[in-house]
């Protein structure tokens, strides 16, 4: 007895809606991503204007030439991200695969530098700490997710590099898909850096 | 005299009903057959099969009787809080069952009964009727109905499950924490909440798979609906379940994410000593707490709500689905205004995001903020209205088969009109004032939710029970199990608005007796506590009928109900294991073809060619044994 198992539109666009499934599947959740974050700032504000007195970043001493340089890391991922997929889709891939993990050293870069300025934090006289003021607790919570949110990236592209390369071989369209579904979310990470980066440091 | 007919099988000659039965046992021999066949084609092994299944249809399965064991159990913590209502301070040898450091010599202490209260809204809302009404019937009817294969993500489906599971499992522990599970109510306001006992962040923990879980399922849900739709299954033909669970998703997808940022700030407010929802200044038990201070308890309420009023929203959707699909069909006549329902159902979704602060009216927002909340609140009772009359005029002119699934849909529609009704004076800011955390609200948001919503799925479960099973529950024990249900169910909600009205508060551990205000409604405390043991007497027909039915049920054909919808007509009962359509159906017109005028039957299938025999009974099934015989 034969049996209909496939799923449709899993490689492929369906006609109408031009998106595969995992194309619109991850737009949908990038949708309830910016709603999490949309409340975590939308908390900033209402915590920020209802206080008394609201330091400055620089002020608390946080590292503005070291933000500035993970930002521009960050950006810099997001564009190997999209070249990486521009190369798998016309076949180069060796190049493919270097951009690929050229972003994922990016990730380690940013994660490093975030970790200096955790560590900066910690062992200031007295320790800036989440419990030292709602400044604190707000950047650690919100750099904090951001952070896990890279991570989570990370291990991503190290899977696609990796053992999840093997893809290529039996299914390249599907491996392609794949790259720019994981790049669409690394976007998204970036540009959640874009606004954190100013409501903390700058403002 | 009439001469005795009799049927040929095969080579003998036998009386109609012994041809009947002959006939039912080859359908159930050739069912069975087929699913041996198919599980030999493709072998996937006891685990893959059972336990860490990617089919929609198993993972379904397993969504709805963990709901419902949850549901149970939810129901029993209410139980033992009624029996301190009605009889406070007299000790009861059940309680024991809490423990001594909850209940010493069956008296129930006052935390104890808080933390009763906290996990009874939390079980009932996060792990029974969402999972059973979303998890359980979206899962297993969504792809069936709109002829899919599965669902669009069949691991990340099976990742939701586990994550609820997980997630009710953290719950359960949290019992047995230091100082007992969550006590701060179902919406863990703060600044109590925070400086609760460790059970609370077990529940903050739990939550946080649970909201993980939902995410995975609607967008899932959401790509399924829009991407997997068979040819000709446009949007104007989905059944109006499936519209339901298609606005359902995207409340949960959009609505929960501030719900984890506000439980991620709780988190850190109580792990790492952040203050997020503590004010400056707070004193506990007479000491100073020494947080940083500057946080904002109203914070929590506001991510809060604004979750939980679309919740309730997702608590009502899928209800209506399921009631939609049984009323169309024992009517035997279209839904009125399907079009009018599905907008409706589609305005009601963009509405919910916008009235939560209706919860927040004595909180001291402001008349401004008030004014807002409560006109966008009257607006969103507009859509309501619509699909509730709809369905009440969907009545009009049917011939209706009083059976037990539509018995339970009609139950629905006064039920829910009485919970929403109730609902208009809380949604007034003035009105509010009095009834604001008073009897009156449990009473309004359980009428809509317990006979409303549940009675809803107790239609889902007996309509859809032959389409999993091949069987059909009993009637008799099922119209038992509804009269039961209806009557006690009222004993039990009903006189809470007139203790409301006289002013009782909710969350209290003595049910009001120390309160002068209180005394001449006290007595009905009694007589809802007799109701709520009846109701579980009630159930145990359903029980008993659903675990009997699986097993001697009366053995029915494909299409038992003569449904139009996919699930129905265009597969077998039970589906096949993999896939569900031998080839996916085409689609040629809308959902709720009954009773068309020069049709021979009453009703056409979807997928029907017209000018044919339309396909109903075991025709599916002679067809596909055909085609393997050619094969």
């Amino acid at each position: 007895m034969t049996v209909e198992l496939e799923i449709p539109y899993n490689v492929h666009a369906r006609p109408e809606t031009g998106l595969y499934n995992a194309k619109l599947g991850v737009w949908l959740f990038l949708a309830s991503e910016v709603m999490l974050f949309g409340a975590l700032f939308s908390s900033l504000i209402l915590i920020r204007t209802s206080a008394e007195h609201w330091p400055r970043g620089w002020e608390e001493g946080l590292n503005i030439p070291l933000a500035t340089l993970n930002t521009f890391i960050l950006i810099a991922s997001s564009v190997t991200v999209v070249l990486a997929w521009a190369n798998f889709r016309l076949g180069n891939v060796k190049r493919g695969r270097l951009l690929l993990l050229a972003t994922l050293a990016c990730g380690f870069g940013f994660m490093i530098i975030k970790t200096i300025e955790y560590y900066a934090k910690f062992t200031a006289v007295p320790p800036h700490l989440p419990s030292t003021s709602n400044f604190f607790a707000l950047y650690f919570t919100m750099t904090g997710l951001h952070g896990l949110h890279v991570l989570g990236g990370m291990i991503l592209f190290a899977y696609l590099s990796g053992p999840g390369f093997k893809m290529w071989e039996k299914e390249p369209e599907r491996y392609v898909n794949r790259i720019e579904v994981v790049g669409l979310y690394w976007h998204f990470v970036d540009l959640v850096w874009i606004f954190l980066f100013p409501t903390l440091y700058l403002l | 005299m009439a001469e005795k007919r009799q049927v040929r099988v095969g080579r003998e000659w036998l009386a109609p009903r012994d041809a009947e039965k002959a006939l039912r046992e080859a359908i159930r021999v050739q069912k069975e057959q087929e699913r041996h066949h198919q599980l030999e084609h493709h072998p996937l092994g006891f685990w893959r099969t059972y336990v860490f299944s990617t089919d929609h249809k198993w993972i379904g399965l397993q969504y709805g009787f963990t709901a419902l064991c949850f549901l149970l159990f939810g129901f029993s913590l209410m139980l033992l809080m009624r029996l301190q209502l009605g009889w406070p301070g007299h000790a009861f040898s059940i309680m024991k069952v809490l423990g001594e450091t909850r209940a010493p010599g069956g008296n129930l202490l006052p935390e104890a009964y808080n933390q009763l209260g906290a996990m009874h809204g939390t079980i009932m809302v996060f792990l029974a009727i969402v999972p059973l009404a979303v998890g359980a019937f979206g899962n297993y009817l969504v792809p069936l109905q709109i002829g899919a294969p599965d669902m669009a993500f069949p691991k990340l489906n099976m990742a939701s499950y586990w994550c609820y599971l997980s997630g009710g499992l953290v719950m359960l522990a949290s019992f047995a924490a230091p100082g007992g599970t969550a006590q701060s109510g179902w919406t863990s306001y703060p600044p109590l909440s925070v400086i609760a006992s460790q059970g609370q962040t077990w529940w903050l923990f739990g939550m946080i798979l649970l909201i993980t879980s939902s995410l995975l399922g609607s967008v899932n849900f959401i790509v399924t609906i829009i991407q997997l739709r068979t040819k000709g299954m446009t949007f104007m033909r989905l059944p109006f379940f499936v519209w339901a669970q298609f606005v359902t998703s995207f409340l949960l997808l959009l609505a929960f994410p501030p719900l984890e940022a506000a439980g991620v700030l709780q988190l850190m407010d109580r792990l790492a000593g952040t203050s997020f929802f503590l004010p400056s200044g707070l004193v506990v038990s007479g000491t100073r707490l020494m947080n940083a201070g500057g946080g904002n308890p109203l914070l929590w309420q506001h991510l809060f709500w604004f979750l939980a009023h679309p919740e309730v929203y997702v608590l009502i959707l899928p209800a209506m689905g399921i009631v939609a699909e049984v009323i169309a069909n024992n009517t035997r006549k279209p839904l009125w205004g399907y079009k009018s329902m599905v907008f409706a159902t589609v305005f009601l979704g963009f509405m919910s995001f916008v009235v939560w602060a209706h919860h927040m009216f004595l909180t001291g927002m402001g008349t401004a903020i008030s004014a807002f909340f409560q006109t966008t609140t009257m607006i969103i009772s507009i859509p309501s209205v619509i699909i509730l009359s709809s369905l009440f005029l969907s009545l009009w002119g049917g011939s209706i088969r009083f059976n037990t699934p539509m018995l339970f849909a009609l139950a629905f529609l006064p039920m829910f009109g009485i919970g929403g009704l109730t609902g208009l004076p809380l949604g007034l800011a003035a009105a509010d004032i009095h009834l604001h955390d008073t009897y009156y609200v449990i009473g309004h948001f359980h009428y809509v939710v317990a006979p409303g919503t549940i009675f809803a799925m107790f239609a889902g479960i007996y309509y859809w029970f032959p389409k999993i099973t091949g069987r059909k529950m009993s009637e008799r024990l099922g119209k038992l199990h509804f009269w039961m249900s209806l009557i006690f169910i009222n004993g039990v909600f009903f006189p809470m608005f007139i203790q409301g009205l006289a002013g009782v508060s909710r969350r209290l551990y003595d049910g009001g007796a120390q309160y002068a205000h209180a005394q001449p409604v006290l007595k009905t405390n009694v007589f809802m506590s007799v109701s709520a043991w009846l109701l579980l007497i009630g159930q145990v027909p359903f029980i008993i009928n659903f675990f009997k039915s699986i097993k001697w049920g009366e053995l029915v054909d494909s299409n038992p109900w003569q449904a139009t919808t996919l699930d129905w007509a265009a597969t077998t009962s039970p589906p096949l294991a993999h896939g569900n359509f031998e080839h996916l159906p085409v689609v040629r017109r809308g959902p709720y073809e009954y009773s068309v005028p020069g049709s021979e039957t009453d009703f056409i299938p979807q997928h029907a060619v017209t000018g044919e025999e339309p396909q109903g009974g075991g025709g599916m099934l002679v067809q596909s044994a055909v085609a393997q015989k050619e094969a």
